[in-house]
Formats: structure tokens, C-alpha cells, sequence
């Protein structure tokens, strides 16, 4: 677990680095040497126009996508190279909210959350079924949804399910794959704020892909930009002022103005 | 196998103890208050006798406290002041203390209980009614399926043609690889097993009878629908489900399009077209199973196998497996594309409602060769 004193980015120790990552797809190249730090305590945003491979440096850095050159660290460890073992060890110190939640739709929200419990420690049902319900209620869920199946859930249910499962096991870092798109306004911002309240609360490292200006203004220290690409990172102000047009366009277009200058 | 504690060593132990002067309960504790301590730490603070009248909490030694950690605590508290303790001091390190907060805040109600497994008379009751429904529904739906095929006859409305040859190439076609060789493998194995009973009678010859009747008569029409129905009928449930899934179907009807219409006629009349063709290439590439077969095991050759075979079977025979065929399309064919209308909006449903519509469609087309067999046997064909 991360020390307290060291929550909103007062540390500089770096918990994700990336270095000269190149990713593609044949021969078209959607990561051209990327370099990418992320310090313990604090929230990084990753935005970019579609195409640009967000959800592919995403999966890179989570391990689900080998990267043609360059390294991933995540803790220390190499995340390509990583054995099974060592991986695994990366693995029970991260947690991962997909797109759509990705519970498993054959069991019950409750053994969903259970899942890594049941994987990684030796519980009794009477403790998992507590944390499960605990989890539950700090995302924000009501008790009757343990019981239900995914298929009975609506979208933004789903993802704070999704997001109960990820925490299972007191992350120290975690990664959001777009948590707000697809909720209305009032459940994205609710969203954003859950993800602030626990980020404090846990001294969580949050790596979040996303479109939202709102939730970047509201959750996010930093950003970083895939453009053209190659990445750019920096605070809203200082992205703020960059010369690149996309850039410029994203966060001084009607609404990008619209939700930062309120 | 990697587990937890592996990975996060717990650094300073968790502990507590507890003491008591007069009626006060002094409840302190120490060390990594984490989830690798929680099993631990579980069944020792269940255990406690926490009956009191006041509480003190003191977790000001507390090293470490997660999410895990936070909620044993919370529960002992909740146990004492359920116990009937007012707990008048409640201290932790400061920088736990929103963690703690969300969690007390947060987390009001008790977990829920297990849910119990009905009792199993209720079971067998839910799962007749279930067959029950379905039955109905089916019937309901082989009467809509009926209404607009006969539809499709008269001029206001014309089956999709287009739609109709590619089912066609699709389930009959493109299923003549597998169907031809399970079908020869099944005539090799009958001729060596009849070759073989028949030998101890010096009734080799026979063979050749056993195998124009079985093959003809059941085995070809019969081996040919189940291979269909575990191809093309959970091929028409998944196609169909996954557009439900897709929301296909509703965009279809928004449009104004008849989903049977579109998606069902040309995949019954498709199959109803294909299927008989299959089995006439099934009852053929089996004989020759079983020619090659006698020619090697009994060593007859193919002209002498033809004779015998043809004073064997009459043309009722093969008409007799024949005429079966198109009713096994027609009820693979209408059970799969009633299965993929049922999917729900979930992938599930898919895979279940799949598996549930080869193992139904299997099933009538061997309940339906019976009843074909008893009908045949009182008309004496």
C-alpha cells in the first residue's frame, strides 16, 4: 500500500514508466517511441482523438498487448517480459475497470467481486461475502445488486460493479478503460467523484483512458495527449496553451471551453 | 501458485488485545491492518466477547489499514455498540481516517444472506411448467411460421430469393464434406459389423440386404438431420441470437421489415430444399461405404454387390427415408430460428439458448423417426 503522506503526487517515485514504446498494426504505426511516466498518488488521464491507440497503450502497459519495441515498467517490473509468476505478482497489485465492466456473466455480482478473493487469499465465505458487500457500497451500489446477475444491470451499474471487482483486492493502481462514456451527465459526474473520494481515501494511482473533458477537469492532475502519435503530457493549463491544433481544438473547442471555463 | 501474502509481505504484523477496568473495554490495535491479515485476523475478532458498557477503540499503533483492514474494524465497532457498549473514543492514524469515514458513511446496511435453493418439489414443478410454456410457445410459433409460408404462395408476397439460394449453399452445399465422409465411415462400419454377425451363418451375402435396408430406410436420413441440426441449426440460433444482441432485429422492425419474413422463410425453405439433397448424397456415399467394405471383407466385388442390392431394396425403401427428410428440415430449421428469436439482449443467452436448440431439434428428429416408423409399420410399407 502506498505511505499516506505521499498521496497526490507529493512523491516522486514512478509507478508506470514507459520508454520508446512502439506499437502497430502491420505496417501502420500508432505509437511512434512513447514515453510515459505516471508517480504514485496521482490521477493521470490519457485522451486522443479516435485512432490514436489509447485502449492500445492501455492493454500495452496492463500486458495484454506486446509491444513491438521499446519497455513497460509497472512497479519495477517489466510488464512484456514478465514471467508467469512475476506477472501474477503485478497482477494482485492492480485492478483493471474495462470498457463494459467485463463481469463474468455466469455469476452473481457478489462472486464476481469474490473472484480475486477466492484466487489470491484464503478466506472463509462468511469474510468474502462482507468485503463483497463493502465494496458494493463504496462504489456506490444498493445491497440487492450483490444477488443480481450482470445481465440484469444497466450500463453505469455495470461499471461500478466493474469497478467493485477491480478494487477487490486493494489495488495500488487502477486502471479505467473510458469510465464515464455512455453514463448520462449526473452518473458520469457522480463517477468522476467516486473515483476522486476513493483515489483519497485509498491513495489509489488511477490511469484512466477517457473522452470526457468533465471528468478530466474533475479527476484528473495530469494529461497525457496521444497526437500524432507521439504523446504529450502536462496539466489542463499547460496543455492548455500547446500550439497543436488537435490539441488546441480539444480543449479550447466550444466544448472543451464549455466545460473548463465554467 | 502465487498468493498474496507473496506479494505484499505484511511488514509489522496486525495484533489487538483488549482490556477491561471496571466495565470500561479498551479495544487496541497495532501492526498492517491488510487484506493478507484479514483472514487471520477474521475468525480471532468474531471470536471476542465484546459485552461492555463503554468502549475505547485505540488504533493509533495502527502501521497500515486498507479497505479490508478499515471494515474488520468497523464490524467489531458495530458488534460492540450492537452489544450494547457506547463507544467513547474512537481513535486511528489521521491519514486513514476519510477511509474510514466513507466506509462507516457508506456501508449501512448488513450483508445479505445466502439465497436458498428451493425445495425440490418446487424444482420439478418450475421445470415442467417451463416445458410446458415452451411447448406452447412453439406451437404458437409453428402456426405464425405456417401462416406466412402460405402467404408467400399467393401474389402479395414472394419468398426472398436472394436470401433463400444462400441458405441453400450454405446448409446444403457447403455441408457436403462432412456429411459424405461421417456417411461412408457409417456404411464401413455397418457392413463390418453385419459382415460379421451374418459370417456365422454363412450368410455373408445378407449383408448387402442389411445395409440397402438400415441405410436407406433410417440410417442415412436419420445420421444426415442430426449432423444438420448440430451445424446448421445452431448456426441459424447463433446468427439470429446475435443479431438480437446487436439490436438487428428491433432495427429491422423499426424499418417495417417482417423478421420472418426475412430472417426465418428463407432458412426454412433453404434447409426444406437442402436437406433432402443430403440425404440422398448420405444414403449414396454410405453404399459405397459399404461396397468398399464387402469388397475387402467378403470379397465381393462391386457388380456382384449392385445385383444383390438390387433384388434387396425396392423403390419404396428409399422413398420411405426420403420422405422424411424434408419434415427433419422443417423442424430444425423452425426450432433453431425460434431459439435465436428468444435470445435475450445479453452474449449468455447466446451460447445457452445454442446449446439448447441443437439438443431440442436432436431430439424431435429422433422423435419424429419413430413416429414415422410406427406410421409406416400400421400402413405396412
Amino acid at each position: 500500500m502506498s505511505e499516506p503522506g505521499q498521496i497526490n503526487g507529493k512523491s516522486s517515485e514512478v509507478v508506470i514508466s514507459a520508454r520508446g514504446v512502439v506499437n502497430g498494426f502491420g505496417d501502420r504505426i500508432i505509437h511512434d517511441h512513447i514515453d510515459l511516466d505516471v508517480r504514485r498518488g496521482e490521477v493521470m488521464g490519457l485522451v486522443g482523438g479516435s485512432g490514436t491507440g489509447k485502449s492500445v497503450l492501455l492493454r500495452t502497459i496492463i500486458g495484454l498487448n506486446k509491444q513491438k519495441e521499446g519497455s513497460v515498467k509497472v512497479f519495477g517490473a517489466e510488464v512484456g517480459d514478465a514471467d508467469n509468476v512475476s506477472m501474477r505478482a503485478l497482477q494482485m497489485r492492480w485492478g483493471v475497470l474495462f470498457q463494459e465492466g467485463a463481469l463474468f456473466s455466469s455469476q452473481t455480482v457478489a462472486e464476481n467481486i469474490q473472484v480475486p478473493l477466492r484466487e489470491y487469499t484464503k478466506m472463509t465465505q462468511n469474510l468474502m461475502n462482507e468485503i463483497a458487500s463493502m465494496k458494493l457500497s463504496m462504489v456506490g451500489l444498493p445491497e440487492d445488486t450483490a444477488k443480481k446477475y450482470p445481465s440484469e444491470l444497466s450500463g453505469g451499474m455495470k461499471k461500478r460493479a466493474g469497478l467493485a471487482r477491480a478494487l477487490a483486492l486493494d489495488p495500488e493502481l487502477l486502471f479505467l478503460d473510458e469510465p464515464t462514456a455512455g453514463l448520462d451527465p449526473i452518473s458520469a459526474s457522480n463517477f468522476d467523484g467516486l473515483v476522486r473520494d476513493l483515489q483519497k481515501s485509498l491513495g489509489l494511482t488511477v490511469l484512466m483512458v477517457t473522452h470526457d473533458i468533465d471528468t478530466l477537469r474533475a479527476t484528473t492532475d495530469r494529461i497525457a495527449v496521444l497526437v500524432d502519435k507521439k504523446i504529450k503530457i502536462g496539466t489542463i493549463a499547460e496543455l492548455r496553451k500547446d500550439p497543436n491544433p488537435w490539441i488546441k481544438e480539444y480543449f479550447s473547442g466550444a466544448r472543451g471551453r464549455a466545460a473548463l471555463d465554467s | 501458485m502465487v498468493s498474496l501474502t507473496d506479494v505484499r509481505p505484511v511488514e509489522e504484523r496486525a495484533w489487538f488485545k483488549t482490556e477491561r477496568r471496571d466495565n470500561v473495554l479498551r479495544f487496541i490495535v497495532g501492526g498492517d491492518w491488510t487484506l493478507p491479515e484479514a483472514p487471520r485476523l477474521d475468525p480471532k475478532l468474531r471470536a471476542l466477547d465484546l459485552s461492555a458498557q463503554e468502549a475505547e477503540i485505540d488504533g493509533k499503533e495502527l502501521d497500515k489499514l486498507d479497505s479490508a483492514g478499515a471494515w474488520l474494524l468497523l464490524r467489531t465497532k458495530r458488534a460492540m455498540e450492537d452489544g450494547g457498549a457506547k463507544v467513547r473514543s474512537f481513535v486511528i492514524p489521521e491519514s486513514y481516517g476519510p477511509l474510514f469515514g466513507t466506509l462507516e458513511r457508506e456501508h449501512t446496511a448488513p450483508p445479505t444472506p445466502e439465497m436458498e435453493r428451493p425445495p425440490f418439489l418446487y424444482r420439478v414443478g418450475r421445470g415442467f411448467m417451463h416445458s410446458m410454456t415452451q411447448g406452447y410457445e412453439m406451437l404458437g410459433y409453428l402456426g405464425r411460421v405456417t401462416v406466412e409460408t402460405v402467404e408467400t404462395i399467393g401474389p402479395q408476397k414472394q419468398l426472398r430469393w436472394k436470401a433463400f439460394i444462400h441458405q441453400v449453399e450454405e446448409t446444403g452445399i457447403n455441408a457436403l464434406p462432412i456429411v459424405g465422409l461421417l456417411s461412408f465411415l457409417i456404411g464401413v462400419v455397418l457392413a463390418y459389423q453385419g459382415a460379421d454377425q451374418l459370417r456365422r451363418f454363412g450368410a455373408e451375402i445378407f449383408t448387402i440386404n442389411l445395409l440397402g435396408v438400415s441405410i436407406l430406410r433410417e440410417v442415412g436420413g436419420l445420421i444426415t438431420a442430426i449432423i444438420i441440426a448440430g451445424r446448421s441449426g445452431s448456426a441459424f440460433t447463433a446468427q439470429i441470437g446475435t443479431m438480437r444482441v446487436n439490436e438487428e432485429i428491433d432495427a429491422m422492425q423499426t424499418i417495417g421489415l417482417n423478421t420472418v419474413d426475412v430472417l426465418v422463410l428463407p432458412r426454412v425453405a433453404g434447409l426444406m430444399i437442402a436437406l433432402p439433397f443430403l440425404t440422398f448424397y448420405s444414403d449414396i456415399m454410405a453404399m459405397i461405404g459399404g461396397a468398399v467394405m464387402c469388397y475387402f471383407d467378403l470379397n465381393i466385388t462391386f457388380p456382384a454387390f449392385l445385383r444383390q442390392l438390387q433384388g434387396a431394396i425396392t423403390l419404396n425403401t428409399f422413398l420411405v427415408g426420403m420422405v422424411k427428410a424434408p419434415v427433419f428440415a422443417f423442424v430444425i430449421a423452425l426450432v433453431g430460428c425460434f431459439e435465436g428469436l428468444k435470445v435475450e439482449r445479453n452474449a449468455e443467452s447466446v451460447g445457452r439458448l445454442t446449446t439448447r436448440s441443437v439438443v431440442e431439434s436432436v431430439f424431435l428428429v429422433i422423435v419424429l423417426d419413430a413416429g414415422f416408423s410406427i406410421m409406416f409399420s400400421i400402413l405396412g410399407i
